[in-house]
């Protein structure tokens, strides 16, 4: 039997997702889209001059779990620094895909376990993962643009 | 009591039997694809096991056995859509390929810049994708019949489109994602009217209605083997034999040719002509026991069914707080596509499943549907002549269950 997907912390992240709203002033933003379920958001991150993340936000459509994942990534965004939250994101990459097992490798994850099980639901990997993905391509972007 | 025996043909499809997450399979996406009656799997098995050769090449005992039930499955294939001659049907590896098939072969070789071709607003992606990369190719101007809200193509709107530049109109005769059945027939006409050609994509159709190609009368007419019982892998394509002769290949290698040299080739008549390589030969096999398996259930009999199935499904799904259905077209065959307020389809999709329930979730491969009823995606119950209205109170319970745990 494979673990329940929809836990209760999903499914209240689904029902108020935090911090979702577009952020003005952000420093980072990226748009995500998985034109195989039409799941559809933009990620904003807004980062001060010590690449400390001040706030982060999101907004769009989606099914439960790419919105409870966008919501719960953003709180756990703010107030750490953007190295940290590319280790975040591997370390985050690497739970959906079955590969991080919480209780036996070292992560910083913290609710965000609360996805340990997706890997079992392969279909739903990339529901969970847009939102990272984004929140990814808008670090990794806006570094680009700030080198030119 | 109907007339059609649900529980006798139940039994002939093996899959039915499994469970899925612990409860029975109910399997409500036909429209996908659908299972596969145990002739169908036996006659790809004895292909296998006792029969495995190539066709068309050797004059061995197993080469001859293999060309001659090739062959004769043309032959059924032929009796099963109406064709005047064997020559007009082309075996192809799906819908999709015949498609691009029309479009390269006869599209390049007869459209020129500004002609113009007509498609619907509920094409599958197959039928819109093949004509644009054809507009890019040689420039002429793709024209798209519009829809109402019920997702019924506007008759007069087609009629208003159509001019003296149309040159070809591609048409689905069954929605895929809205289950709307098109009046093929008329559409035909007014488009010869013209002289245009129309080509007609029965994917979803197959299995709806039987199908007389000489009476619709019209040029093309394509589907799949695996929507209709059948193998995945095995497409047909039928066309008119005074198109097919003038049309250049579409793919060059064995089996199309009658000679080569360096200093030029010599094709090969119809229909090897467009069947380069070795063909899906287990498949085509194969599709002609699927087809051989519908012949003998009446299609009267199986279309009450599926109409029962279809009006008893609508009214339990609408009898759900908070479901909308997209697609209430009059004439609608057993496609029953749905949201549920609160829940997005995909999370509907995993939860029913969880009860053994298959839906398709998603965009169906018909995004101009989708944002012309703006949602991202719908859930799909697609219904087969196997199904039964036991299953469909399971979907609904399932889907009353999936309300409890969103509170929706």
């Amino acid at each position: 039997m494979r673990d329940e997907l929809y836990q209760q912390t999903i499914l209240e992240h689904n029902r108020n997702p935090r911090n979702f709203r577009k952020l003005e002033g952000a420093t980072h933003v990226a748009e995500g889209y998985n034109p195989l379920c039409g799941d559809h958001l933009w990620v904003y991150v807004k980062a001060n001059a010590d690449g400390v993340i001040e706030d982060a936000a999101f907004e769009g459509s989606g099914c439960a779990i790419s919105k409870a994942s966008a919501s719960m990534m953003t709180a756990s965004l703010k107030g750490i620094s953007i190295a940290e939250a590319q280790v975040l994101f591997e370390e985050f990459h690497k739970l959906v895909i079955g590969e991080l097992k919480p209780d036996v490798h070292p992560n910083h994850l913290g609710k965000l376990t609360v996805f340990s099980g997706i890997w079992q639901y392969p279909a739903r990997v990339k529901c969970a993962s847009l939102g990272w993905h984004t929140m990814h391509g808008a670090l990794e972007k806006t570094k680009t643009i700030s080198t030119e | 009591m109907s007339a059609f025996d649900v529980h006798r043909y139940r039994a002939e499809f093996p899959n039915l039997k499994i469970n899925v997450h612990g409860k029975p399979l109910v399997y409500l996406d036909n429209a996908a694809t659908t299972l596969k009656p145990r002739c169908v799997i036996d006659a790809i098995n004895a292909y296998y096991v006792t029969g495995v050769s190539n066709v068309h090449r050797g004059v061995h005992f197993l080469s001859e056995q293999a060309t001659a039930a090739f062959e004769y499955s043309r032959q059924v294939v032929r009796q099963f859509v109406h064709a005047r001659r064997v020559g007009e049907i082309i075996f192809t590896k799906g819908a999709t390929e015949s498609l691009n098939l029309i479009a390269q072969s006869y599209g390049r070789h007869f459209l020129k810049k500004g002609d113009e071709i007509i498609i619907s607003y509920m094409e599958h992606h197959s039928n819109i994708v093949p004509w644009q990369m054809l507009c890019q190719q040689i420039g002429c101007v793709l024209k798209v019949i519009p829809i109402n809200d019920q997702g019924e193509m506007i008759f007069e709107e087609y009629l208003k489109l159509l001019s003296d530049k149309t040159k070809l109109v591609s048409l689905v005769w069954v929605s895929n994602s809205l289950g709307t059945v098109n009046p093929v027939k008329k559409v035909v006409e007014a488009a010869h009217k013209q002289g245009a050609v129309v080509v007609i994509d029965a994917a979803q159709a197959v299995t709806h209605t039987s199908i007389d190609v000489q009476e619709l009368d019209c040029d093309f007419l394509v589907f799949s083997g695996h929507k209709v019982l059948g193998p995945t892998g095995v497409g047909v394509l039928y066309g008119k034999e005074k198109w097919l002769e003038l049309m250049p290949p579409y793919q060059g290698g064995g089996d199309m040719i009658k000679s080569v040299t360096f200093s030029g080739t010599t094709y090969n008549d119809l229909p090897y002509k467009f069947e380069a390589g070795t063909p899906p030969i287990a498949e085509v096999i194969g599709l002609r026991s699927a087809l051989e398996f519908l012949q003998t259930i009446s299609w009267e009999n199986m279309k009450a069914h599926k109409e029962e199935l279809l009006d008893y499904g609508t009214k339990a799904l609408l009898s759900i707080d908070g479901v909308r259905i997209i697609g209430t077209a009059k004439d609608k065959t057993s496609i029953i596509s749905f949201v549920v307020e609160g829940i997005h389809p995909h999370d509907l999709g995993t939860l029913v499943d969880q009860e053994g329930v298959a839906i398709r979730t998603g965009h169906h491969c018909t995004q101009p549907v989708m944002e012309f009823f703006k949602v991202p995606a719908t859930a799909r119950a697609s219904l087969a002549l196997y199904n039964n209205k036991e299953e469909l109170d399971i979907l609904v319970r399932a889907i009353n269950r999936a309300k409890e745990i969103f509170h929706a």
